[in-house]
């Protein structure tokens, strides 16, 4: 599978993570994310709300990159502070990018190594990670599916809160958290396994399931019957065309 | 009334130790021209507030910063940024590390004289480990535990807006504050680099005024400094320098890098600063970034 099916192929079976969320702001950071977000408000779900990753919330996705004569549609404005308060009450769906996850669904952004006082590697700090978690709904993309990323034990620094009972405060459950689809480079996965373990929902073409495992730090849940990810439809192609008109989507994976 | 001062007036009425706020976000509307001032001068063990782009990585980059609240440090189309991850990594900066939106809260808290707001932002994270001044707290509404986010008060806040008149009366007209208002209310003092200075009949016209967004009364002294968010944006006079970006980051690629950056662009007046990036001309031309 070239790369630009394969990114294609994701893009679509992330737009899913929308679906049946209704009236909420979808959020995609990144490429893979965003385009996914645009795609869901264009076919499953046109309720969705979204941003032009700036400032303003805007009526119809914006196409990525330099966008010529296309004219944004605006319809209310959506400053930072204005997130926040999107963020506080709930009614948003983002989909990042971690660094790292664990097996209790908590993600990464801020640092590598053991000993935080002086990381080996200092990313960019947890953001909105911390708030994002504990509010809304959360998805995640993963260019990379390795045992880097999905580490066995925990993060290095917890950003990102997960379904890890040890660490619910008084009065909270697991329920107050939701994470919904994980995807990468190999596969699409959900927390849906037994006691919220990963599960694998479907591999992508030409991917095996032994493939999967062994780049996975932990025991993931399989199901008893595993499909292909979708290839994407005639219609699905040529809206990406439309929200990718330069084709930025196909260097997702460093070609 | 008259506000107007120069930057070094604002940097004289710093002290060592001072905890500051600067406003804007990564790579955007950052007081840049203060901050430069800020490098000149002797000032150290500063705690430093931000939305951190360049203006943080750079006070690290000089040993300015002894402390560092912040929830990330980036120049967005340069992910990382050299400078605080060579402090951080170096295991030298002290750091308070917050979700966005908690330190958002922290600056309301001071904001409006209250000790703490509750929030569920950062529970179950390692937020709460590494930062033990965090607590959690009963609801005396529920059963539940909440995270106390504290309030951080400013000693100074420094700011860059798009106009200013001598009383202190900020216009912003880009399409995001970056919390500023905030940033303005929490300090003991704010200082506020401008664009372009106004009389206050400036504000009576159309819709100007609806472009202000705090009191004057939060305004502590006024510096007329254009360009002066220059190397970062100030839409919609201008959009950030990649260019400059560029050629900064890659500094920190040479053993000797920041010595040579602060020895070009630090080591002199802002007048010829502006004259080495390419001219006031050059700078307002600059495009605005596409998303």
């Amino acid at each position: 599978m070239t790369d630009t099916a394969l990114v294609d192929a994701i893009i679509c079976a992330a737009s899913e993570a929308w679906r049946n969320d209704g009236e909420v702001l979808a959020t995609g950071i990144g490429i893979v994310p965003r385009l996914a977000a645009s795609l869901a408000k264009l076919t499953c779900n046109p309720d969705l709300m979204m941003t032009d990753s700036e400032a303003w919330m805007v009526a119809e996705p914006v196409p990525l990159g330099p966008r010529g004569d296309y004219v944004m549609r605006r319809e209310s404005h959506m400053g930072f502070a204005r997130i926040f308060d999107n963020v506080w009450g709930g009614k948003r769906h983002a989909m990042v990018g971690p660094t790292q996850m664990d097996r209790y669904g908590q993600a990464n952004i801020s640092m590598i190594g053991t000993d935080y006082r002086k990381p080996k590697v200092q990313m960019l700090g947890v953001r909105g990670f911390p708030g994002n978690s504990f509010n809304h709904a959360n998805s995640f993309f993963i260019p990379n599916h390795g045992t880097k990323v999905f580490v066995a034990g925990e993060v290095d620094m917890v950003a990102s809160v997960g379904y890890n009972p040890a660490r619910l405060a008084r009065g909270w459950r697991l329920d107050d958290i939701d994470i919904r689809l994980v995807l990468t480079n190999l596969c699409v996965m959900d927390f849906g396994g037994p006691d919220h373990q990963l599960q694998l929902r479907s591999l992508h073409a030409g991917v095996t399931l032994e493939q999967v495992q062994q780049a996975t730090g932990f025991p993931l849940h399989v199901p008893a019957s595993v499909p292909s990810t979708p290839a994407p439809t005639a219609e699905q192609l040529a809206l990406l065309a439309r929200l990718d008109p330069h084709g930025l989507r196909a260097g997702v994976f460093g070609a | 009334m008259n506000k107007l001062v120069g930057a070094g007036d604002v940097i004289a009425q710093l002290r060592d130790g001072m905890t500051i706020g600067i406003g804007g976000w990564g790579p955007r509307r950052k007081p840049m021209a203060l901050v430069r001032e800020l490098l000149r001068s002797p000032l150290r063990d500063l705690t430093v507030v931000a939305y951190g782009g360049a203006d943080v990585g750079m006070l690290c980059a000089a040993g300015k910063v002894r402390k560092l609240i912040f929830a990330f440090v980036s120049l967005d189309f340069i992910p990382l940024e050299p400078y605080f991850r060579a402090a951080r990594q170096s295991g030298a900066l002290e750091v308070m590390e917050i979700d966005e939106g908690l330190l958002l809260l922290g600056l309301k808290a001071a904001a409006m004289r209250i000790p703490f707001i509750p929030t569920r932002t950062g529970l179950g994270t390692d937020v709460i480990k590494h930062n033990p001044d965090i607590r959690l707290v009963d609801s005396p509404y529920d059963e539940r535990q909440w995270l106390a986010m504290p309030a951080l008060p400013l000693d100074a806040a420094l700011l860059h807006v798009d106009r200013a008149d001598a009383r202190g009366v900020c216009q912003v007209k880009g399409p995001d504050l970056y919390m500023d208002d905030v940033f303005a209310r929490a300090a003991s003092r704010t200082y506020v680099s401008c664009d372009e200075l106004v009389e206050p009949q400036f504000f009576e016209q159309d819709e100007e005024a609806r472009y202000v967004f705090w009191e004057r009364a939060e305004t502590t002294g006024v510096v007329h400094l254009p360009c002066g968010a220059h190397p970062s944006s100030c839409a919609p006079l201008y959009g950030f320098d990649v260019k400059h970006f560029r050629e900064y980051t890659a500094s920190a690629k040479e053993a000797d890098g920041w010595a040579k950056y602060y020895e070009r662009y630090i080591a002199c007046s802002e007048v010829e600063y502006l004259q080495r990036v390419g001219g006031e001309a050059a700078v307002k031309k600059l495009p605005l970034p596409v998303f």
